[in-house]
C-alpha cells in the first residue's frame, strides 16, 4: 500500500479570463480538475486517489472574486475566501447566519485558503470513501460503513441510499436557509440553480454530491434580499472548537414580526448527504413565539424519521437539542 | 538554598533557531549525490508475502533499488521488523524500500511492485482473540512469552529474547469480563500481590467494583521518522530523529552492524517522540542499510501517514478494578485486572498501571493480574507515562464514586491516601527517594479554592453545569550511573558535553547549569556541546521516562566536582599550597584566604596540557562508558577535562508527582465543555528552570486533555483499517479546546539524592491533567461513571438523553 504525498506529474492550466476557465473545462471534461483553495484538492490528487490529467486553476480570474451588493441581495464570487466571507461587513450585518458559517469552517489556516465555490462543492468525508475503499461512491458495490461493525460515528441519518456520508459543508445549510441561487456557466451558457437543488443526494447520483459536472464552474453564489436582516442562529458542534467537521450544525433563518415566526428556514448539516431542511419544523413554527414553549413542542420532530446506524444515534438528540436552541437563544 | 544558576531562567542555545525556523531537522539535512527513498507498505492486516515482482518498478528511469527484509538480518515474532516478509501483523507495516533519484520517481515506482500476498485471520480488539477459538494476531499467538535464554526484548526493536504465544479464556471468563465482572479462573501472564487481600476488603465500609477501557492512540510526532544516511571511508554519516544521543548511538551501530567508533549520528533538534524516540526504532536499519547498499547519500522520508503506522502508539487497557474504602477514608484494598492492548508488538504497561494504583492510593493489600495481547493494530510502545497515565484517567472517577459513597470528601480521601516519605508501592513494596506530595496537594487545593468551588452551585445557566476534578500523576523520574563530561579550554570557556537528546524541551541545556553551579561560573561563558557525536558526548541516560533532570543534574554536577578537583591540584601545584585551600568562581581557581592569588580557567587550562594526565584526558577513571572514553581519547590534550561517572548514593524510586484540579462547564445540549479553570503543581523537587516547568506542565496538562477527551485509535473490525490515520482525524486538542490560561506552580523542596535537589516531571504533567479532566466530567454529571478515555461529546449527549446507546462493553478501537 502506498502512502503518497507528493503532486504527480500533470498539465496546469491557469485561466484569468473566466471564459478561457470554461473553454478548458469543456474540453478537458473529466480529464480536467477545478481547483481554487484546493482543500479538497491536494489530498485527493497527493493520494493518487483521483487522477485528473490536468489542474484548471481558477484563482487567476479576477471577476470570480469580491462581494458586491446587487439589486436583490447581493453576490459572492466563488474564489471569495472563508475568511473574506466571514469578515465582510456586508455579508456580517444583512446575512450573519453565513459568515458565522464561513467562521466556523475548518481553521483559520484553511479559512484563508479555502473558498466558498471550494467549501460547497467539496466531496464527502466519509474516511473508507477517502481512503480509497472501492464503495458504491467510489464505483464499486458496496458500502464499508453501513455494516453492523462499520465504524459510522459522522455517518448519515437520513437519505441513505448505498452510501452514508453526509455533507461535510458548514456553508452550505446556511446558503440552502438563505435561498442561495449557484450560479454555473459552462460551454453551452449559464444557469442558476436554487441551493436546495445545488445539492443532490446518493439516490439521484452517488458518484456526485452537487449538480456541477464536468464542464461546469460554478462562478458565483447569489443571496436574494428575501432574508436579509432576519433573525438568524448557526451552531455547529463538532469534536474539536477548530480544525474539525460538523458532528451536526443548524442554520436558521426566521422571519419573526411581533414575536411571531412568520416564515422560517432550517437547516441541519452533517446529517445527510445533503444539508436538510427541516420542514415539519419550519411548519410547525409557524405563527408561534421564538421561545422555550414553541422549543420544547417542535425539537423533536427535526430527528423524526431518522434511522440511525450503530454508532451515531447521538446525532438524533442533538439535532433536537439544536433547533431547541435556535428557537429560545 | 541560594544558588547562582539553578532556579533561575534562561536562554538555551536553540530557542533563537527555533523561534526563527533556522533550526534543522532531519530532512533539511542534503549531501551531494543524495537519493530518495519511499516505502511500500502493508495493506493487509495479517498475512505474509509470497512473492514480490519490482522489475517494472527497476527498469524505471531513475529508480536506482529496491530494500526488502532479504537485505536485513532475519527477524521473528514479536520483534517489530524493519521491513516484513514473512510475518505482516498490521496495515500500514513496511514491506519494501524503493530509492531513486527524486522522491516523486520513487513514489511512482512503487505503484509499478507487484506483491503477491496470502491472508491470514487477524483481529483488532484483545477480548477477541482472548476468546478460546477467537482470531490470533500472529499464526502461532497472542500474546508475548518471555525466552529467560535469551532474556527479554526491547519493546519496538529487532531485539530477540521473546516468543509468541497463547493466551485463551472461555466464553463464560471473556463474557463476564465484558460485562464489568470478574472472570473467575482465568489465566494471565503476569500477577502479583502484596498483604492479604481478601481479609483487607472484609474490612472496608466502601467496595466499588468498575470495568474500564482506555483506548491507545498514537504519538504522531511532528518530525516523522525520516532520516538520512551516507557513508565515508568506512563511517556512516547518520541524520536522525531521537529522543536521546548516546545512548541510542551504541544500539544504532548494532542496528547497522558497525563498531560505534565508525558511526556519527548528528541529531541536534528533534521534534517530538514523546517516548517513541527513546531508542532507534527499526526503520532507520533500512535508512543506513539501503545508503551502504546503493554507495549514494539516501534519505529515507517518512510521511505523515506512515509516521502512523510505524510511530508507535499508546497501549490501550481493558479492566476490571475493585477497590476498597475504609471507615478513615483509607484504601484497604485493591483488586486489578488489566489486559493490555499490545498492537502487533510493543507490549503493554499494566504493571506500571498497576504500581500507580499502588503508589497513588496506598492501599494496605493489592493484587494485580495482566495480560498484554497481541492485535492487528499498529506497534505500541511507551507514551507520556506509559501504563500510569491511562490508569490515572480513569482512576479518578472511580475513586471519586468510591468516596462519594463512603462519605468522604474527594479531596480529603486523597489526602488521607497520599504518598508519604516513607510509602511503599508495587510488588516489591520499594521505597521513594522523598516525596512531598501531601504538602503538593494542599498547595494545589488552596490554589484552586477547592472548598469555596465545592459548594457552588452545580447548575450554572439553562442546559449547563459544572464539574470539579481533580487527578495526580506519578512516574518514576531518575535513574543513576551515567558519565558527565566538560572541557575547560585555553580560550577560558567551559565546554559542557552532553549525550542527552533534545525534544525541544530545553532539559538537554538545564540539565548543564548543575555543572555551572558548582564550578560558580557565569553561564555565559559556557558552551553547551550536543546532538554530533564527532563532537565527542559522554554517555549520557535514555531521554524518557521523566529522568533526565535528575540523572543528568548528578552527571554534569560529578563532572564538575572532578573538574574543580583538577583546577585545585593544578593551582596548588603551580601556587603552592594544599588543593583544599583552594576555592573556584568566577572562571578562576583562586587561593580561599587570598583571591588575588590565582588562576584563569583559560591559565588552568594550558597547565592542565602541559601536565597531562588525568588533568587533559590523558588518562580518564576505569568506570566511565566506553563511548564516554572514546570521547575523552578524542579530545585528550585540548584542556582540563573533567570527565567522572555518577556514583553518588541513589535509594528507592525518585518519583515525578503532581496534581492537577480542574473547572469545566459542560453543555448537556450538546456534550461539549469549556475548561474554566485549569490549575496544576509539580512535586519535582527543586525547580531547575521555571520556564522550563512550567511549559512541561502546560504541555502534558493539554495532552492530559487530549487523553481525556479526544485522542483515540479506531479501527474498522471487518477489515482492519485504521479510520484516523491523519493529524485532523486522530483530533489531538487544539488551541482552542484547551484554556487559554492554564495556572501552575512547582513545590519547589529539594530531594536529597539529587545535588541540586531536582526530579523530573515530564510524565505526570499529563496524567494528573487528563485524571483532573476526567473526574470533572464525572462531576459535572452527578458521578456518571462512562469508565473509557477518551469521553466525547456523543457519549454525553447520548448519556443524557438516556437513550441508551452509549458503549456499555469493553470494546476498544471503536467510536
Amino acid at each position: 500500500m502506498p502512502s503518497n504525498d507528493n503532486m504527480p506529474e500533470m498539465s496546469l492550466y491557469q485561466p484569468v479570463q473566466v471564459e478561457d476557465a470554461i473553454s478548458l473545462a469543456g474540453t478537458l471534461a473529466e480529464r480536467g480538475w477545478l481547483v481554487g483553495g484546493g482543500q479538497d484538492t491536494y489530498g485527493w490528487i497527493k493520494d493518487r486517489a483521483k487522477r485528473p490529467e490536468a489542474l484548471i486553476d481558477l484563482n487567476g480570474i479576477e471577476s470570480m472574486r469580491g462581494i458586491s451588493e446587487t439589486a436583490d441581495g447581493i453576490e459572492i464570487g466563488a474564489l471569495v475566501t472563508l475568511t473574506e466571507l466571514a469578515n465582510n461587513a456586508l455579508v456580517k450585518e444583512r446575512y450573519s447566519l453565513l459568515s458565522s458559517a464561513a467562521g466556523r469552517v475548518a481553521s483559520p489556516q484553511i479559512r484563508n485558503i479555502g473558498t466558498l465555490g471550494g467549501n460547497v462543492a467539496q466531496d464527502v468525508r466519509c474516511w473508507y470513501y477517502r481512503r480509497g475503499l472501492n464503495c458504491y461512491r467510489a464505483g464499486g458495490n458496496l458500502c464499508y460503513a453501513d455494516t453492523p461493525e462499520g465504524q459510522n460515528r459522522e455517518h448519515a441519518l437520513f437519505g441513505a441510499s448505498r452510501c452514508v456520508a453526509v455533507s461535510p459543508s458548514d456553508t452550505a445549510p446556511a446558503l440552502v436557509a438563505l435561498e442561495a441561487q449557484m450560479v454555473i456557466r459552462n460551454a453551452s451558457g449559464e444557469r442558476v440553480v436554487a441551493a436546495e437543488d445545488f445539492f443532490i443526494g446518493p439516490d439521484v447520483d452517488i458518484r456526485h454530491t452537487t449538480v456541477l459536472r464536468a464542464g461546469d464552474v460554478l462562478t458565483a453564489v447569489r443571496i436574494p434580499a428575501k432574508w436579509a436582516n432576519a433573525e438568524f442562529y448557526f451552531e455547529k458542534v463538532a469534536d474539536r472548537n477548530v480544525w474539525d467537521f460538523a458532528l451536526v450544525s443548524i442554520s436558521a433563518a426566521m422571519k419573526v414580526t411581533n414575536g411571531t415566526i412568520e416564515e422560517s428556514r432550517m437547516v441541519a448539516g452533517a446529517v445527510e448527504c445533503t444539508p436538510r431542511r427541516l420542514t415539519s419544523v419550519e411548519q410547525a413554527i409557524q405563527g408561534r413565539a421564538r421561545n422555550q414553549e414553541t422549543a420544547d413542542a417542535v425539537a423533536s420532530l427535526a430527528s423524526q424519521g431518522a434511522k440511525p446506524l450503530n454508532y451515531n444515534h447521538f446525532k438524533m438528540p442533538l439535532m433536537d437539542n439544536l433547533v431547541k436552541r435556535a428557537l429560545t437563544v | 538554598m541560594t544558588y547562582m544558576h539553578i532556579g533561575k531562567n534562561f536562554t538555551p542555545p536553540d530557542v533563537e533557531a527555533k523561534v526563527t525556523g533556522a533550526a534543522r531537522y532531519t530532512e533539511d539535512f542534503r549531501r551531494d549525490g543524495m537519493v530518495f527513498a519511499r516505502l511500500l507498505t502493508s495493506p493487509l492486516p495479517s498475512g505474509r508475502v509470497v512473492s514480490i515482482d519490482a522489475s517494472e518498478a527497476l527498469a524505471m528511469e531513475g529508480v536506482l533499488g529496491v530494500f526488502t527484509a532479504d537485505d536485513l538480518p532475519p527477524s521473528l515474532p514479536p520483534a517489530n521488523p524493519a521491513l516484513a516478509k514473512d510475518f505482516i501483523t498490521y496495515i500500514g507495516q513496511p514491506i519494501l524500500a524503493v530509492a531513486a533519484e527524486s522522491d516523486l520517481i520513487a513514489e511512482n515506482a512503487i505503484e509499478k511492485i507487484k506483491i503477491v500476498f496470502e491472508r491470514r485471520p487477524f483481529v483488532t480488539d484483545p477480548l477477541d482473540t482472548l476468546l478460546e477459538g477467537g482470531p490470533d494476531p500472529y499464526p502461532t499467538g497472542n500474546t508475548l512469552i518471555r525466552n529467560a535464554a535469551a532474556g527479554a526484548a526491547a519493546a519496538g526493536t529487532t531485539a530477540s529474547g521473546t516468543d509468541v504465544g497463547r493466551i485463551k479464556w472461555s466464553l463464560d471468563q471473556v463474557t463476564a469480563f465484558r460485562n464489568g465482572r470478574e472472570p473467575v479462573g482465568a489465566t494471565f501472564g503476569e500477577e502479583w500481590a502484596y498483604g492479604d487481600v481478601a481479609a483487607e476488603f472484609a474490612q472496608c465500609k466502601t467496595i466499588v467494583e468498575e470495568p474500564f477501557v482506555t483506548i491507545g492512540y498514537p504519538h504522531h510526532s511532528l518530525e516523522p521518522r525520516s532520516g538520512m544516511a551516507f557513508w565515508e571511508n568506512g563511517k556512516c554519516y547518520f541524520h536522525g530523529s531521537l529522543q536521546s544521543h548516546t545512548v541510542g548511538h551504541a544500539q544504532l551501530s548494532a542496528m547497522l552492524e558497525i563498531d560505534p567508533a565508525n558511526l556519527v549520528f548528528i541529531n541536534e533538534n528533534t521534534g517530538g517522540g514523546f517516548g517513541s524516540k527513546i531508542f532507534p526504532y527499526p526503520i532507520m536499519a533500512v535508512t543506513g542499510k539501503f545508503a551502504r547498499k546503493l554507495n549514494r547519500p539516501l534519505q529515507m522520508r517518512i510521511t505523515r501517514e506512515e509516521e502512523f503506522y510505524i510511530g508507535s502508539a499508546r497501549s490501550g487497557m481493558q479492566g476490571w478494578l475493585k477497590v476498597g474504602l475504609k471507615d478513615d477514608g483509607k484504601v484497604g484494598a485493591v483488586d486489578v485486572i488489566i489486559i493490555n492492548d499490545a498492537g502487533s508488538g510493543g507490549g503493554g504497561s499494566a504493571g506500571s498501571s498497576a504500581e500507580h494504583i499502588s503508589l497513588m492510593y496506598q492501599p494496605t493489600a493489592m493484587r494485580f493480574r495482566g495480560v498484554a495481547l497481541y492485535t492487528n493494530t499498529t506497534p505500541r510502545g511507551a507514551q507520556r507515562g506509559p501504563g500510569q497515565n491511562e490508569m490515572a484517567s480513569v482512576l479518578a472517577p472511580i475513586m471519586d464514586k468510591a468516596a462519594r459513597e463512603g462519605g468522604f470528601d474527594r479531596l480529603a480521601m486523597r489526602r488521607a491516601n497520599a504518598p508519604r516519605p516513607d510509602a511503599k508501592f508495587g510488588p516489591r513494596q520499594g521505597g521513594l527517594s522523598s516525596s512531598y506530595m501531601p504538602e503538593a496537594i494542599e498547595k494545589a487545593a488552596a490554589m484552586f479554592r477547592w472548598d469555596e468551588r465545592v459548594a457552588q452551585p452545580k447548575v450554572t445557566a439553562n442546559n449547563k453545569v459544572r464539574g470539579i476534578g481533580l487527578g495526580m500523576g506519578f512516574h518514576s523520574a531518575g535513574a543513576n550511573g551515567y558519565d558527565g563530561l566538560l572541557r575547560i579550554a585555553t580560550d577560558g570557556k567551559i565546554y559542557l558535553h552532553t549525550g542527552v537528546g533534545n525534544l525541544g524541551t530545553y532539559s538537554y541545556a538545564g540539565v548543564l547549569r548543575a555543572a555551572a553551579e558548582a564550578l560558580q561560573c557565569s553561564w555565559e561563558n559556557c558552551v553547551v556541546v550536543h546532538g554530533n557525536s564527532d563532537l565527542n558526548l559522554p554517555h549520557s541516560t535514555y531521554q524518557g521516562g521523566s529522568n533526565t533532570m535528575f540523572t543528568e543534574t548528578r552527571s554534569s554536577h560529578v563532572a564538575a566536582l572532578d573538574a574543580i578537583r583538577k583546577l585545585k591540584e593544578i593551582a596548588a601545584a603551580d601556587l603552592g599550597g594544599a588543593a583544599d585551600d583552594y576555592s573556584v568562581g568566577g572562571e578562576r581557581v583562586f587561593l580561599t584566604s587570598d583571591q588575588a592569588k590565582g588562576l584563569t580557567f583559560a591559565e588552568a587550562a594550558q597547565k592542565a596540557i602541559d601536565l597531562g594526565g588525568e588533568y587533559s584526558g590523558q588518562v580518564y577513571p576505569e568506570d566511565i562508558n566506553a563511548t564516554t572514553k572514546r570521547s575523552v581519547e578524542a579530545m585528550k590534550g585540548t584542556g582540563l577535562i573533567g570527565v567522572a561517572k555518577d556514583t553518588l548514593p541513589k535509594q528507592g524510586t525518585a518519583p515525578g508527582f503532581a496534581i492537577a484540579f480542574v473547572e469545566i462547564e459542560m453543555d448537556l445540549d450538546t456534550g461539549k465543555y469549556d475548561i474554566t479553570d485549569y490549575t496544576a503543581v509539580a512535586e519535582c523537587g527543586t525547580v531547575v528552570h521555571p520556564q522550563g516547568l512550567s511549559q512541561a506542565m502546560n504541555g502534558g496538562g493539554v495532552w492530559g486533555i487530549g487523553m481525556a477527551g479526544y485522542e483515540r485509535h479506531v479501527y474498522d473490525p471487518q477489515n482492519g483499517l485504521p479510520a484516523n490515520v491523519g493529524l485532523y482525524q486522530s483530533k489531538p486538542p487544539t488551541y482552542l479546546d484547551v484554556p487559554a490560561q492554564m495556572l501552575t506552580a512547582g513545590m519547589d523542596m529539594p530531594d536529597p539524592q539529587s545535588p541540586v535537589g531536582a526530579r523530573g516531571i515530564g510524565e505526570p504533567a499529563q496524567g494528573c491533567g487528563a485524571a483532573a479532566l476526567m473526574s470533572a466530567i464525572s462531576d459535572a454529571l452527578d458521578g456518571h461513571l462512562f469508565n473509557r478515555t477518551p469521553v466525547t461529546p456523543d457519549m454525553i449527549v447520548n448519556h443524557v438523553a438516556q437513550n441508551g446507546f452509549n458503549t456499555g462493553e469493553l470494546k476498544t478501537n471503536t467510536f
